[in-house]
């Protein structure tokens, strides 16, 4: 599998060269540098040279690079990639070249925990301190069926949080036709439960409330969704779980249940394709007149109910490359043009519900020697939403279940954010 | 040494795995014996670390651990591994099954077969498992062989669960296993039946990262050739996001072209008629060349097309007029003698095209209609003045138009005919040139009915098929979904040369006339029984295929900038049938059946 792993900073310096395999000889780091650090045409994460492959991934300003040597599973390195950035994160904060700097010796050990073929053990990002344990608990666990938890977490207050995090993602067209629209939610929980507790999960999902069986086809017929949007039930394109989740009862009962890893982890991420409720509508007139004016009429709703506010929401609107000078007007909020950027940034700090704000702006151009049309990128928005679930999902239950029967508290909150929220104008 | 014996399994594990790192005979040699031990320790760990070590130590030496059987009474370390499969920790169990894959794939004489019984019993333990060994499970998985279709069928929906798993390796092992296991079922409900399982979890991995969502979807590329019925109905998602990375937008807008179908073609075309207008060149033009050939693709939607292509070739960008002057050239020859009133709207922008593609294409437009187009003698004279200095194939185009110029209307192409063929023939160091310029120069002397059969001739019919992968490359493929081949989409051993080659393996279940390459057969057989005469182009650029992979898929990279293109398509100045362009070209396809599908060239999959 992984012949070793390598750590750049952007200049190319190797930061980490660590070797899993013999065959991973120290001027492939030069190799990479010269073919893909200094190689502006590179448009691939994946690099094959003669029988070495470079995986790269890049985090911050740090390269992490995968080296191997035959057609391995690349999914199996990236996903390796992205846990190593998650342990590194979880370990220092932030994973970038300073920290990598700071802590050569720690990453090293890392790397090595992580063994030449199965890449494994703290993977799990853990931040406990395990040193004074008993030896055969930590292998009990490291091979047992529950790796992702000690057995004897002690908590006096039992908690857990349930976080439902969606990001929406929009593309409408100019004409205002919803190009795209879904969403992606991720649901975080944070346990902090004693003992090994077993929990149950409910979601409002169709699936989960008829319980008829096995996945039904997606394409189902068009008046029975409307329905059941109505009795308020959802319909989950696809979901996926964390490790811990029964997968084989879920598929046989739709029942989620699992053991939850002590503290925050992701239990799970779905999609939802029908009947997104889009927070926002965005209007935008955009007009050229002549060579040397462009005039902005951007007007934005709230399509949600007068007692929720969004907070955070930030328009960018897009200008020319030879923007000289813009002037703006908004009803709510603030708008400046950055010209770095070429954009507008119109900041709104608190949105409630149902209102409207325009934003009108007129961009004087410079006049160029070289007429190159204008390829007008999207406008994009970015918000947060709490207490709102695009696609309508609520969490009906958790229960938790554990030898000591105590009582716990449970904690659930909502919240919308703007995946990738573009219209074109 | 004697850390090995420790009582903490801790202490025994990481002694053991520090002594496999060292790669000195004396150490290698050393650990042998504790190993043997070891792997039968009673802590899993350790049992673990130990199977680990066995694959380790193969690679420092494999003769030892091969040798390892030898003496009396103690068994080898292979057959302690094979022994490891029967532990009672699902842990050790997946460690095991890696490191008798690793050395599988390292030897040629070792064979892994795994039957009925042991496949349920490591499909069992599979939830158990880490998702690092649930990867490798299923990895192993694909070394068993169902007998028959029940067991296939049993086996595919007793792993399908892992579909829903948030680790993307484990998600695209699952649907290779699967993918595999389809070959052994006959139940065609069965196979839809997966296939729809396959669907969302593929779409639901465009949520991660972007080289995952890369890979996932040069995956989703694969098994659209295979299982046409997985992503029928998703064409939406895979529209490009502004900033998605440019190697996701291309790949994205490959699988658009090849979903796309004559009722979603408006909605298609909307969204590649935006992608035109995007920033990076090498994007647009790709989007620009997509719009072309889904007019040859999909036959009722054409015109759709070719307005859309007109529309963008108005906003007289330079490379956007270029790469829409390449394409029209294909919509020509792909239906003749209709569209001809686009013929006005290019030669408006005859002045914005330089680049020799886009400038060949042009001219071949203007001989082939030089009857139709008022001043082509100006226009082909504007294109002669600067003969010489213009690379071979805009010269190969200029003379051949010159000659179809000839022959269409003799008044007005006598003065250019003899210019143009003395500068072929006798200032030219081109022997391709030269070679063609006598033969025109022969023809026309001879008899002029003959030159304008042979020159008018029919032209071999195009088609968007030619980007399909050949069958027997695709049936390998699949059987590689995940792995870093399925990126390049070309056979493992050109990628890497060393691997094992992986083949479907013969069982009573196997559905073997459904099976790409005994379906492209038997497609060989009835085209050739009706049409034996059957000749098409051949790869133009074969030089690609034997050369360095990356040379190859950088070249297809830069595809654009580079000369000479690919494949049949680009080639349309090629004059009249076969005999002007010289055997060199054409591939007949009695001999060889597998080049009916024209291999694609490096990383781009679809020559768009």
């Amino acid at each position: 599998m992984l012949s070793g792993i390598l750590l750049f900073n952007q200049k190319g310096e190797n930061l980490i060269f660590r070797q899993f395999r013999n065959d991973c000889r120290p001027r492939l780091s030069d190799v990479f540098r010269i073919q893909v650090i200094s190689n502006a045409q590179v448009r691939s994460p994946i690099l094959t040279l003669g029988s070495t492959t470079f995986s790269h991934v890049k985090h911050e300003n740090i390269y992490i690079v995968a080296v191997t040597k035959s057609n391995v599973n690349a999914a199996l390195v990236f996903e390796f990639l992205y846990r190593l950035i998650a342990l590194g994160k979880s370990y220092f904060g932030k994973f970038d070249e300073e920290a990598v700097k700071n802590n050569f010796v720690l990453i090293y050990e890392l790397l090595d925990e992580t063994d030449t073929l199965k890449m494994y053990i703290t993977t799990e990002g853990v931040k406990s301190e395990r040193a004074v344990e008993d030896s055969t608990r930590i292998t009990m666990q490291a091979t047992g069926a529950l790796s992702w938890r000690r057995s004897d977490v002690k908590y006096r207050k039992n908690e857990a949080f349930v976080d439902v995090i969606e990001d929406v993602n929009l593309l409408m067209s100019a004409g205002g036709t919803v190009l795209r629209a879904d969403v992606s939610g991720q649901i975080i929980m944070r346990a902090y439960l004693s003992g090994t507790p077993e929990c149950k999960f409910g979601l409002n999902d169709r699936l989960l409330l008829d319980g008829d069986g096995l996945t039904r086809p997606s394409g189902n017929k068009a008046g029975t969704k409307a329905t059941r949007a109505a009795a308020g039930s959802v319909t989950l394109e696809d979901c996926q779980f964390h490790q811990c989740v029964k997968l084989g009862k879920f598929d046989t009962d739709r029942i989620i249940s699992f053991v939850p890893p002590d503290g925050e982890f992701e239990l799970m991420r779905y999609r939802a394709t029908e009947n997104v409720n889009l927070p926002f509508r965005v209007h935008a007139i955009v007009n050229e007149i002549g060579k040397t004016k462009v005039e902005y009429q951007v007007a934005i709703r709230a399509n949600y109910g007068t007692k929720l506010f969004a907070t955070n929401v930030v328009v960018r609107v897009p200008t020319p490359l030879n923007t000289a000078g813009i002037q703006t007007r908004t009803s709510q909020g603030k708008a400046k043009y950055e010209p770095s950027e070429n954009i507008i940034i119109w900041k709104i700090p608190r949105f409630t519900g149902q209102s409207e704000y325009v934003l009108s702006a007129d961009a004087t151009l410079t006049s160029m020697t070289n007429q190159k049309t204008w390829s007008r990128p999207p406008l994009s928005l970015s918000f947060s939403l709490l207490m709102f679930t695009s696609s309508g999902l609520l969490v009906r239950y958790l229960k938790v279940f554990e030898k000591s029967n105590y009582s716990s508290v449970k904690w659930v909150r909502y919240m919308t954010r703007a995946g990738s929220y573009e219209i074109r104008f | 040494m004697c850390d090995m014996e420790d009582p903490s399994p801790l202490v025994r594990a990481l002694a053991l795995r520090t002594m496999s790192y060292i790669h000195v005979p004396q150490f290698v040699e050393a650990t042998v014996e504790p190993l043997r031990i070891l792997l039968r320790d009673n802590d899993p760990y350790v049992r673990k670390t130990a199977a680990f070590c066995v694959a380790k130590l193969y690679d420092h030496d494999r003769d030892l651990v091969e040798g390892s059987a030898g003496k009396q009474g103690s068994v080898g370390l292979i057959e302690g591994l094979n022994g490891l499969l029967k532990d009672d920790n699902p842990t050790v169990v997946a460690s095991a099954l890696v490191a008798l894959m690793d050395i599988w794939e390292r030897n040629e004489n070792i064979k892994l077969t795994i039957d009925h019984t042991n496949a349920s019993k490591i499909v069992q333990i599979l939830p158990d498992c880490s998702e690092w060994g649930q990867t490798y499970i299923l990895e192993a998985l694909m070394a068993y062989v169902p007998q028959e279709c029940s067991e296939a069928t049993i086996m595919a929906e007793r792993i399908s669960p892992r579909l829903q798993h948030s680790n993307s390796a484990v998600v695209l092992t699952c649907i290779r296993v699967i993918l595999y296991l389809m070959n052994y079922i006959s139940d065609p409900k069965e196979i839809s039946a997966l296939c729809r399982k396959l669907s969302p979890p593929l779409v639901t991995l465009l949520a991660k990262g972007p080289e995952v969502q890369y890979l996932a979807l040069r995956n989703a590329l694969l098994i659209l050739q295979r299982r046409p019925e997985v992503l029928r109905n998703d064409i939406r998602v895979f529209f490009c996001k502004y900033n998605d990375p440019i190697y996701v937008k291309v790949t994205k807008l490959e699988l658009i072209f090849m979903l796309a179908t004559e009722h979603n073609i408006e909605e298609v075309l909307t969204e590649l008629r935006e992608y035109a207008t995007e920033i990076d060149v090498h994007f647009v033009r790709k989007s620009v060349r997509a719009i072309g050939k889904l007019a040859i693709k999909i036959e009722p939607a054409a015109r759709l097309c070719i307005d859309t292509l007109l529309e963008l070739v108005s906003t007289k960008v330079s490379y956007i007029v270029q790469e829409a002057t390449v394409v029209i050239c294909n919509i020509f020859r792909k239906y003749p003698n209709k569209y001809e009133s686009i013929i006005s709207t290019l030669c408006e922008n005859l002045d914005s095209i330089d680049e020799p593609e886009a400038k060949a294409a042009m001219i071949w437009v203007i001989g082939h209609y030089s009857d139709r187009i008022e001043n082509c003698d100006a226009l082909l004279e504007e294109f002669l003045f600067s003969f010489a200095d213009e690379p071979i194939e805009v010269q190969l185009a200029l003379l051949t138009a010159t000659v179809k110029l000839f022959i269409k209307r003799p008044t007005k192409g006598q003065n250019l005919v003899p210019k143009v063929l003395k500068w072929a023939t006798e200032e030219t160091d081109n022997p391709d040139l030269r070679d063609r310029g006598y033969m025109y120069w022969r023809l026309l002397s001879a008899d002029l009915a003959t030159a304008r059969k042979i020159v008018m001739g029919d032209k071999p019919p195009i088609t968007a098929e030619t980007e399909k992968l050949d069958p027997a490359t695709l049936e390998e493929m699949c059987l590689n979904v995940g792995t870093l081949a399925t990126v390049y989409l070309k056979p493992v051993n050109q990628v890497f040369r060393t691997a094992r080659p992986k083949r479907i393996i013969d069982s009573p279940a196997l559905q073997r006339h459904l099976l790409p390459t005994a379906m492209a057969e038997s497609a060989n057989r009835r085209a050739l029984q009706t049409r034996g005469d059957e000749e098409r182009l051949g790869d133009a650029d074969g030089n690609l295929l034997g050369g360095d992979i990356r040379e190859a898929f950088d070249q297809a990279d830069d595809y654009f900038a580079g000369v000479g293109g690919g494949g049949a398509e680009t080639n349309p100045f090629a004059v009249g049938g076969g005999p002007v362009q010289g055997g060199g070209q054409y591939v007949v396809s009695q001999g060889a059946p597998q080049d009916m599908y024209s291999p694609s060239t490096g990383g781009d999959l679809l020559l768009l």
